[in-house]
């Protein structure tokens, strides 16, 4: 069941489309589930497909397409770091080799007390601010460095 | 108009269509894979890239609108070129297994890659490996093959209104699927096995047992709804191994029902009755056709010529062809007998000698979407026309305007503006008020017969049925329109229910003031070409029900098993077991034909020539495309030498096209036709509107694959989620008033018979109703399908006294 606060915010959503075209305001409803409960379960999605009397299968096609969707638990905070081509040459390697290291586990992998999760992210668009990754896909940080990303990490701790 | 070139060939095209249609106008090929001409464009496969001049790409010909004075080219350097790098793309992932696949020989992949590709790929890496899904009991998927054309997903979303695939995860990583565990449900599913142009999706009973260029291809007529699909049978060795749709625009389109196309299997069932066969002091024994036809003729001759013609009872099936319908009741009258009749599912029969010609859907199939406004009644049209539903759905589509009158809330996929769902005898009533609501509508205000304008008095109008008295007359949500055009149609439903006269005439005259276009949609193949031959009871004949109700000495049985054909199974088995002697020209051996007497073995219409004709009238020769299996012979040669042994006269037929010609009396078909289609009464009959009915009434459906003897034993269609056991399935609130919940045991009674069922929660089901699936093995010892039904909960240690009883008879 989706949580009241969850409705109210993806009915608040629904007024930005025409009444008959509920299906619109899909990712929003699962960004939504997703940001109150951590993740997408097949449950979630349903429960998001059911709300918005869509088939199951096209909310499941949204959520899959877009790597932000995350459709296994991702422990309380989701490091993405970018690793394409700007960050690369601007030494993203040996950010995720640092952090893969601090908090021994590697991509798509979650640290024992379930706090992190790394995560490899595609270009964010702003290649200006180089390397750079971001937390639980809304607190990004730019021109990153080894101190740095222990800061960072220190600070969620 | 357009002027464009097209390989340097100029041709004039409309607004607004794409390069890829004017190519195939004028017979240019260009490749393709995910554009089909009846789906929405996706434009994802880039096989159909061509060469435009002015554009420094190439374009994809299937999504790009052709522009005044356009130069394309599809053979350019430019074109080959691209051509070849997106057949080279598109193999890169596919496994190239095409000795072990299924769609080898028949593959548009091999085909395209032939035709554009170069003979070696670059590619040496690995290849990626897709898990394979079980969608169900009907398509077979080996998705590594899968090229991502999304034309499956396209299908099921925009024709069979469910979108049960699609596509997860992107780039490398997209792969098609339905959700989590599910199956692929839709009753057209098959479809997506001709649309797939690759051999990702095939069909899971003809998998593995023929190559597509050992099959010789004959064309034929589908044999079970009454839309008359065209089909292409396809044979080995003597055995029809598939059924493919045979394009035919206003018909079937490209597209055929999951009913017609895997049906076949039931034709080579182990059930198969190949020999004639006497029952010889309580056991069957094998005889030849010559002493069954023998027996059979001195059987008859002696009771007919001791009691009279009437004891004599004919049931012919309506899924029997023209042929076989005239001959048995040619055969029936040469007997003095008028007690013949095709209308074995219906109850009321009020309207005899009141028509003024055959009923028929009253338009042709294409023109359902073009209707405005549709009001559908008794119908749940999923299960009774699958391939119809669709149309429907494409007026829906199109802006058309929705309105069910039914005890069943079954979802037809497709959007339904308004909706009254009510016991079936209420229907009468509800009907009344759309009339009553109409006739106060300002610009429709008819004069009506003083008759039933006095009727209408007594109906009070309730928001729901004025609501689609203002769509039916053109008013609309959005806008109002002045002259729509209205169809309005009867299902499977009302055809069999006890006051269908009534809802026949109420929706008569509601037609009368649309001006509406419609009439019944009739059940089976030939349920319009046996009326339309009068294969009914002369004037001092009986009709289906009174030949069950009053017991006959002796009947003759075309394609039937009369437990499970006919419209009261408790009493169609009493009746045959009450019988002196019953002849059974029947395809199958078969439990509901233990009391007859004499198995004669005919063949099913894959193995004889004949004519059916469907809904909107069309009269449909087509010839076998297999010999007879074993002894069985066309039931048009049994009837005729049965006939012949009788000593009957005028039965010297030696062709099937004999008997059409005698039939049509030398004229044009349709010429025939045109002059007795007619849904007109010729007087109005006595109709109440009032009629209270506390008690439950039943909802006895015919699932979708129970419907004939072929349907019935075809294994892969009773593997599908629709086989499922009869149940009493009612809405919550019935459930509460009776104090049941689901999964309790009940005993279901109607007239005598009885049957115990679980019980099974069914919103869909009108309140005072409960829905008990027909023509199944569970529910033959009850009574009328729309009848009368009590429901008891049974306690545990009741429900073990029973099974043990039962299992004390059986012993
Ligand atoms: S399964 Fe067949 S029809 Fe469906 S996307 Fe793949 S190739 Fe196309
Ligand atoms: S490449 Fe990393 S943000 Fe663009
Ligand atoms: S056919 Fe045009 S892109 Fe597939």
């Amino acid at each position: 069941m989706l949580s009241p606060e969850a409705t109210t915010k993806i009915d608040y959503e629904l007024t930005k489309y025409p009444a008959d075209q509920r299906q619109a305001a899909v990712m929003s409803a699962l960004r939504i589930v997703q940001t109150e409960r951590g993740w997408l379960s097949k449950e979630s999605i349903t429960e998001v497909a059911q709300y918005l009397g869509m088939p199951e299968i096209a909310a499941m096609e949204v959520a899959t397409f877009y790597n932000m969707y995350d459709l296994s638990p991702v422990g309380k905070y989701k490091v993405t770091i970018c690793t394409n081509i700007s960050c690369m040459l601007r030494g993203s390697d040996e950010i995720v080799s640092h952090l893969q290291n601090k908090l021994g586990v590697g991509f798509n992998e979650v640290t024992s007390d379930g706090k992190f999760c790394l995560k490899e992210g595609e270009c964010m668009g702003c290649c200006g601010g180089a390397p750079l990754m971001h937390v639980n896909n809304t607190e990004m940080h730019e021109f990153l460095t080894t101190d740095k990303v222990d800061a960072i990490i220190e600070g969620l701790k | 108009m357009l002027n464009i070139e097209i390989d340097g060939k100029s041709i004039e095209v409309e607004h607004g269509s794409t390069i890829i249609d004017a190519a195939d106008k004028v017979g240019i090929a260009i490749p393709r894979f995910c554009y089909h001409p009846k789906l929405s464009v996706a434009a994802n496969c880039r096989m159909c890239l061509v060469q435009v001049e002015k554009f420094n790409k190439p374009l994809p010909a299937c999504a790009t609108p052709v522009a005044d004075g356009m130069k394309i080219f599809t053979r350019s350097k430019s074109a080959i070129e691209a051509q070849q790098s997106v057949m080279e793309f598109l193999l890169i992932n596919h496994p190239l297994d095409c000795p072990i696949c299924d769609q080898g020989g028949e593959c548009d992949l091999q085909d395209v890659a032939v035709a554009y590709g170069v003979s070696g790929s670059r590619y040496t890496e690995e290849k990626r490996v897709v898990f394979n899904k079980n969608i169900g009991p009907l398509v077979s998927t080996d998705m590594t093959r899968c090229i991502q054309c999304t034309r499956c997903v396209r299908f099921l979303k925009e024709v069979g209104g469910m979108q049960e695939l699609g596509m997860i995860g992107r780039g490398e990583h997209a792969e098609i699927t339905a959700y989590v565990d599910k199956s692929v449900n839709s009753e057209l599913s098959g479809n997506i096995i001709d649309l797939c142009p690759v051999g990702a999706l095939t069909s899971k009973p003809f998998r593995y047992s023929a190559r597509s260029w050992e099959l010789t291809r004959r064309p034929s007529i589908a044999a079970h709804d009454s839309l008359g699909s065209h089909i292409e049978v396809h044979v080995k060795d003597n055995k029809v191994m598939r059924v493919l749709p045979r394009e035919k625009e206003s018909i079937n389109e490209c597209w055929l029902s999951d009913r017609d196309r895997f049906s076949y299997e039931g034709l080579n069932s182990p059930d198969r009755l190949k020999v004639p066969m006497i029952k010889h002091n309580g056991a069957w024994v094998e005889t030849d056709w010559k002493t069954a036809l023998e027996f059979a003729a001195g059987q008859l001759k002696d009771i007919t010529n001791e009691h009279g013609g009437e004891a004599l009872g004919v049931l012919v099936s309506p899924n029997s062809t023209m042929e076989e319908g005239f001959l048995a009741k040619k055969l029936a009258n040469g007997l003095a007998c008028g007690n013949v009749d095709y209308r074995l599912r219906q109850t009321d029969f009020r309207l005899d000698g009141k028509r003024l010609g055959t009923p028929w859907m009253g338009c042709n199939i294409h023109e359902i979407e073009e209707l405005d406004r549709i009001i559908v009644i008794g119908s749940n049209l999923r299960n009774e026309h699958p391939l119809l539903a669709q149309r429907f759905r494409r007026a829906v589509a199109n802006g058309a305007e929705l309105s069910v009158v039914s005890p069943l809330d079954n979802d037809p996929l497709m959007d339904i503006a308004h909706k009254v769902i009510v016991r079936p005898n209420d229907m009468v009533n509800v009907l009344g008020q759309i009339l009553k609501a109409m006739s106060g509508l300002q610009r429709l205000s008819l004069c009506l017969p003083p008759s039933l304008t006095a009727l209408l008095d007594d109906i009070k109008v309730r928001p729901n049925t004025q609501a689609i008295a203002e769509s039916l007359a053109g008013h609309g949500k959005d806008y109002d329109l002045i002259a729509p055009k209205v169809g309005i149609f009867l299902g499977n439903m009302a055809l069999s229910d006890p006051r269908f006269t009534e809802m026949y005439s109420m929706a008569e005259a509601i037609g009368g003031i649309t001006g509406a276009k419609g009439g019944i949609l009739p059940a089976a193949a030939n349920s319009t070409g046996m009326h339309m031959m009068g294969v009914m009871p002369s004037s001092t004949g009986m009709h289906a029900r009174a030949m069950l109700e009053i017991p006959r000495k002796a009947y003759l049985l075309l394609n039937i098993e009369p437990e499970l054909d006919c419209q009261h199974a408790a009493l169609a088995k009493a009746a045959m077991e009450k019988a002196e002697c019953v002849v059974a020209l029947t395809t199958y051996k078969s439990q509901a034909l233990d009391n007859a007497d004499i198995l004669l073995p005919i063949t099913p219409f894959t193995e004889t020539s004949g004519t059916f004709m469907s809904m909107e009238g069309r009269v449909q020769s087509f010839a076998a495309a297999v010999r007879p299996l074993g002894e069985s012979r066309p039931a048009w040669k049994v009837l005729r030498v049965l006939a012949n042994t009788l000593g009957l006269a005028g039965f010297d037929f030696e062709s099937s096209e004999q008997v059409k010609d005698a039939i049509f009396a030398g004229e044009k078909p349709s010429a025939v036709v045109w002059r007795s289609l007619n849904n007109n009464l010729r007087e109005l009959v006595e109709i109440q509107v009032n009629i209270k009915h506390d008690g439950l009434q039943r909802i006895g459906e015919v699932p979708q694959y129970e419907s004939d003897p072929i349907v019935r034993r075809s294994p892969p269609l009773q593997k599908t989620k629709y086989n499922i056991k009869p149940m009493a399935r009612m809405c919550s609130r019935q459930l509460a008033a009776l104090d049941l919940v689901e999964g309790d045991h009940v005993l279901v009674k109607q007239d005598k018979g009885s049957a115990v069922l679980t019980v099974r929660l069914d919103d869909h089901v009108a309140m005072g109703c409960v829905r008990v699936a027909a023509a199944h093995e569970a529910t033959i010892g009850l009574g009328e399908l729309m009848g009368d039904i009590t429901v008891e909960k049974l306690s545990p240690q009741q429900l073990l006294d029973i099974n043990k009883n039962i299992t004390e008879a059986r012993a």
